[in-house]
């Protein structure tokens, strides 16, 4: 690492600070050397910029340097001065990623909420204080769906999918993927689905595979009796959950 | 005009995108339509091997995105199909060399030139596939009848969908009747019920591509090849006519027999 010397009064900060355009907005890369160096170098160059940073959204690489919460918090603060949202510090040192995020700052980009990574629940209230989520589409390989509450999906779940929930699973369509109900321990919960063939399904603590389906899919639904996971067809008169 | 970009993927590897890329761009060229091929396989080209135009490579897609020459430069003229252009991957480079922003632009730019840009897309589902499918107004998945293939065709349509692209297409590439019949493969309509999107093309396993793409002529040129056939239904639908899909037996039939055939399977 080369020794920066800094004397007061140096325009040239390009070589310490580097803002690029990303998908998210602004990227601020930071070079190596003493922090407080730096810090001085980037509040420069950001001042330099004004006209052109206003009101930017703003995420900050600082590589390897340390930051506390305080610098963070300092730092923040500056930013706001001028008229800059920081939302984002990224770092290769896990102390800087847990300072950042206490402050509640990202430290990834393209922290927004892909569908991929799940579906935004859709916080629908019952009574009872029982949360459901209603999915209406297909949960195809990759995707997973987390939920602390019921799950309704409307749609097929195919394999390589995941579904888990604190409650109860209901799929209107064939279940082939992974499928974890009472996954905070609720022994009650059960799994339905027009097609119950997943590649495994969990109860709570218990875990079962679903045997190769002979015949025709029908209506099923699992649950937990005597300890075990037990499928067994859908029929309308036996209704005693 | 203003050109549609179609572009091919599939996750997995080796399931016949380069192939499927090489052969729907030489059918619709030799339908008239005015098509170029772009391969963004970047590190590890290969559409310009499959087409036969390796030794014409002057300039590539890294050249025209960094500058270094005009687009007009980086396009190779296939000699037997005047209307088909080829841009070459670099193949010293890797996926970052290219932004999918810098694609999007790139296919903006070729848009008024030509009816068609064909996009082949490297596997996996980082950098090269973002950069492939961002400019998509189509985007062809290609699988295998296999359960692997399968799944990542899965994945990938789902990666389609969440990025708001497509419509996504299915083609099935490398399909053994004899084994299907034996039920030792998995049969078209199995492939279809798990993926739910619209199929576009059925090819047949047929050695001739094999030879066609190692001698650098695209089979679909081959009017005796089954696959070529299949290659060129392929773009025909794509140019929005109605062709019903070749029968996978040698009996002859037509969708309404594919139609049935998913009935009777489906007890």
């Amino acid at each position: 690492m080369t020794e920066i010397a800094w004397v007061e009064g140096t325009q040239d900060t390009s070589a310490l600070v580097q803002i690029k355009g990303i998908r998210e907005g602004l990227l601020v890369t930071v070079g190596d050397g003493a922090w407080d160096d730096i810090h001085r170098a980037l509040l420069q160059h950001l001042d330099q910029q004004a006209g052109f940073l206003r009101g930017a959204r703003l995420a900050l690489d600082v590589g390897n340097h340390i930051l506390k919460a305080a610098d963070l918090g300092q730092l923040s603060k500056e930013f706001a001065d001028r008229q800059l949202t920081l939302w984002a510090v990224l770092s290769s040192s896990p102390t800087t990623e847990r300072s950042a995020q206490s402050f509640g700052l990202a430290t990834r980009l393209g922290g927004r909420p892909r569908i991929e990574r799940g579906v935004a629940p859709l916080d629908t209230a019952l009574h009872g204080g029982e949360s459901a989520v209603l999915v209406r589409r297909t949960l195809r390989s990759g995707f997973s769906l987390e939920h602390a509450g019921h799950v309704v999906i409307i749609g097929d779940v195919n394999p390589g999918a995941q579904v888990v929930a604190s409650g109860n699973v209901v799929v209107w369509g064939r279940l082939r993927g992974l499928v974890h109900a009472g996954a905070e321990g609720d022994e009650k919960a059960v799994v339905c689905a027009l097609d119950l063939s997943p590649t495994q399904l969990r109860i709570a603590g218990q875990i079962a595979l679903a045997p190769k389906r002979r015949g025709k899919p029908q209506p099923e639904m699992a649950r937990i009796i005597n300890g075990q996971v037990v499928a067994e067809p859908w029929v309308p008169k036996r209704e005693k959950l | 005009m203003t050109g549609k970009v179609v572009t091919v993927t599939s996750g997995k590897g080796g399931v016949g995108k380069t192939t499927a890329t090489a052969n729907v761009g030489a059918a619709l060229a030799q339908f008239g339509d005015k098509v170029v091929c772009i391969d963004a396989d970047i590190g590890l080209r290969n559409l310009d091997v499959v087409l036969g135009l390796e030794n014409r490579i002057v300039y590539d897609l890294v050249d025209v995105v960094e500058g270094r020459c005009r687009l007009r430069q980086a396009m190779i003229r296939d000699k037997r199909l005047p209307e088909l252009y080829l841009i070459p991957a670099a193949q010293t480079r890797d996926k970052s060399a290219v932004s999918p922003s810098d694609m999007v632009r790139l296919c903006d730019e070729l848009r008024p030139e030509f009816d068609w840009i064909m996009i082949d897309s490297p596997a996996g589902i980082e950098r090269g596939f973002r950069n492939a499918i961002a400019p998509a107004d189509v985007v062809l998945v290609v699988t295998n009848p296999e359960v692997s293939a399968v799944r990542d065709a899965d994945r990938i349509i789902g990666l389609i969908e969440s990025e708001e692209k497509g419509p996504a297409r299915l083609v099935v590439n490398r399909i053994k009747p004899d084994m299907v019949r034996r039920g030792d493969m998995l049969a078209v309509e199995d492939v279809l019920e798990l993926l739910a999107i619209e199929l576009v093309g059925m090819i047949p396993d047929d050695e001739m591509v094999l030879t066609s793409s190692n001698r650098g002529t695209p089979v679909a040129l081959d009017g005796k090849s089954k696959a070529g056939q299949a290659f060129r239904n392929i773009a025909r639908r794509l140019r929005g006519e109605d062709v019903p899909f070749l029968s996978m037996d040698n009996e002859g039939g037509f969708l309404g027999k594919l139609v049935r055939r998913i009935r009777a399977g489906g007890d």
